[in-house]
């Protein structure tokens, strides 16, 4: 299970990067990938939409199921990944890189503290699979 | 399948080929009657063909139907049963009456639609029944309607913003909550399979407009807290919907009014076997009680001093869901099938719809297939393939053993959920067939793993590309788009 050990992750199955001048990327694991099976659809937030830690703001749809994705901080969207409206097969092949879904604007107390590192994020995917 | 083995009319059109020719009828040109915007510039593109070449189309289209007359169909949730052929006669009964004919002269389906509503409400426990919905979705918007009224009449539209529906519920009832203008909240199922109260009860409040609920739910559980989530419910001001898509478990036996519930759809198509699948179309009838009447659509069927009539001074109601009373003929078979079992022969269909569903329950976890839940279930149940095998190849393994699959990856808050619901018209032996097969199934993955995956093998078309057809769909058949799809399947090889 690849699973990288420089970002963190929410219990939903959502990766947030390390903040770089205040933005965070947004993606789903390898794990959630995995298990939706091949992506069909993706439904972005909108760019400038103000999330919470834990709202659900985005879609992705596979052959067998929809899902929603749950912001994993607070903060404001900056830029969605528009690639992936012709293209959402990236979220599988790349989950981690060019499947990444937005990024957010983050400052003050984003809930980063909520989230779990590398380690706490394998159990729970063994726990689930 | 390439396009050749079953050619679209299209592609059989031949200039010039009629298969039927209307008389000329004297008068002014067609031209003239309707010169102005009315009239086309170029003739649409129609298929021409002979009344031969019409029969074959349709007649080997209609050989490749999966249908219940054919196989096993135990399509969970859907209810697939038996639709008895007698119904077909009582409909045709009507054939020749129109909407538009003036009551009077149409008291008799007037008053079959009157028995009709009369007897969703005792078999619901509902005051009051409207025919008018076309399909149960459309019931769901229908009483959804009548609670945003209900509530704005007591002018709490604006703090009614919430409606709560568990994890496991039907994808119409939020798609349903969020047409209506309302906000989601989702429950989470509980360990046993039922709705988790104490989250159910955090999530309550007095902004909470409507609970949408189907017992039993769609993991086949019947939710034995009903009556206190009932309560609760009504405590913070909130109305009560029963999704009737699973009233097969306990037609005759209970009754959603009874167990607290406000309104109610019913899937006539489902539990009282009108056509269903291929089109129906489908009737989606709603119940409510008496302090929603008012909300009803119009016209409402009313019987008076002159017999039956439409009531149109509904000051308060939702309006119009239709035009003309629903789709008649459907309603006339399920009124066939009402009076035909009566209400001991509707209990009995509750009673072998359980049995049946616990029996292949049981049977199938003998074969590897064990249940989601281990307990008993009602009309249907989910349960999960054998290690290591995924329900989607399992799903196409089954139509070369020539039956239909399960549901499948539904509900989702079970993983490679196979949603099995076989309705009491089935049989011991083909309840044994269906278990059967799914138990040769499994060997042939482990045997065979190729073929296992490979399958289907007998049917017309082949293993579908599933994320193809999704990523790009191609929604309308043109010379190109044929050369364009021709194309990716020579990719595919």
């Amino acid at each position: 299970m690849n699973i990288p050990e420089d970002r963190n992750y929410a219990a939903t199955h959502e990766w947030a990067s390390e903040p770089q001048d205040g933005i965070v990327t947004v993606g789903i694991s390898d794990f959630a990938q995995d298990q939706l099976g091949d992506v069909v659809f993706v439904e972005l937030p909108e760019v400038g939409a103000a999330v919470d830690a834990g709202d659900a703001v985005a879609v992705v749809e596979s052959v067998k199921t929809a899902s929603d994705i749950y912001a994993p901080l607070t903060g404001t969207v900056e830029e969605v990944n528009d690639d992936l409206e012709a293209a959402p097969e990236r979220i599988n092949e790349d989950p981690y890189g060019a499947g990444w879904l937005f990024r957010l604007r983050v400052e003050g107390d984003d809930g980063r503290d909520e989230l779990l590192d590398a380690d706490a994020y394998r159990s729970v995917c063994e726990e689930e699979a | 399948m390439s396009g050749h083995d079953a050619p679209l009319l299209f592609e059989r059109s031949r200039a010039g080929r009629r298969a039927a020719r209307p008389p000329r009828v004297d008068g002014p040109p067609v031209e003239e009657l309707l010169a102005g915007a009315a009239l086309r510039e170029v003739a649409p593109k129609l298929p021409e063909v002979s009344e031969l070449d019409l029969v074959r189309h349709f007649t080997q289209l209609a050989h490749r139907q999966f249908s219940i007359d054919g196989n096993v169909y135990p399509l969970g949730s859907c209810t697939m049963k038996y639709n008895p052929k007698v119904h077909e006669d009582a409909a045709m009964l009507f054939a020749d009456l129109h909407p538009y004919q003036d009551p009077e002269s149409a008291q008799g389906i007037l008053s079959l639609l009157g028995g009709l509503q009369h007897d969703l409400e005792v078999l619901t426990g509902m005051d009051e029944v409207t025919l008018q919905p076309a399909a149960g979705a459309h019931g769901e918007l229908a009483g959804m309607l009548m609670i945003r009224a209900y509530h704005r009449a007591a002018g709490e539209d604006a703090q009614r913003r919430i409606v709560i529906v568990p994890d496991a519920a039907h994808g119409t009832n939020p798609a349903t909550a969020s047409m209506v203008g309302y906000d989601v909240v989702e429950v989470p199922t509980g360990p046993n399979g039922e709705m988790d109260v104490a989250a159910f009860e955090a999530a309550l409040s007095p902004e909470v407009a409507a609970v949408m609920l189907t017992n039993p739910s769609t993991l086949g559980i019947f939710e034995s807290q009903i009556r206190r989530i009932a309560d609760a419910a009504h405590a913070v001001g909130a109305q009560l919907y029963y999704d009737g898509a699973n009233l097969n478990a306990i037609v005759g036996k209970a009754r959603p009014g009874d167990m607290g519930f406000d309104v109610v759809h019913l899937n006539l198509h489902k539990t009282f076997t009108t056509p269903h699948g291929g089109g129906g179309p489908g009737t989606g009838p709603v119940g409510v009680k008496e302090h929603l009447a008012p909300y009803l659509p119009a016209p409402v069927l009313t019987h008076g001093d002159d017999g039956w009539r439409w009531d149109e001074d509904r000051p308060r109601s939702i309006g119009r869901m239709r035009s003309y009373y629903g789709n008649v003929g459907n309603l006339v078979r399920a009124y066939a099938y009402i009076r035909t079992l009566g209400l001991d022969g509707l209990r009995d269909v509750a009673e072998k719809a359980v049995l049946n569903a616990n029996y292949l329950r049981v049977r199938m976890a003998e074969q590897g297939y064990p249940s989601a839940y281990d307990r008993s279930c009602m009309h249907e149940f989910v349960a999960r393939p054998p290690e290591g095998l995924r329900t989607l190849d399992v799903a196409k393994a089954l139509l070369d053993e020539g039956m239909h699959p399960m549901t499948v990856y539904f509900p989702l808050v079970v993983k490679e959920a196979m949603m099995v619901e076989p309705t009491e018209t089935e049989s011991l032996e083909s309840l044994d067939a269906y278990a059967e097969a799914l138990g040769r199934i499994r060997e042939l993955a482990v045997a065979d793993p190729e073929a296992f995956a490979a399958a289907p093998r007998t049917t017309p078309v082949r293993r579908l590309d599933e994320v193809a057809a999704a990523r790009r769909p191609v929604l309308r058949w043109s010379p190109e788009t044929h050369e364009a799809i021709s194309g990716r399947e020579d990719e595919a090889g």
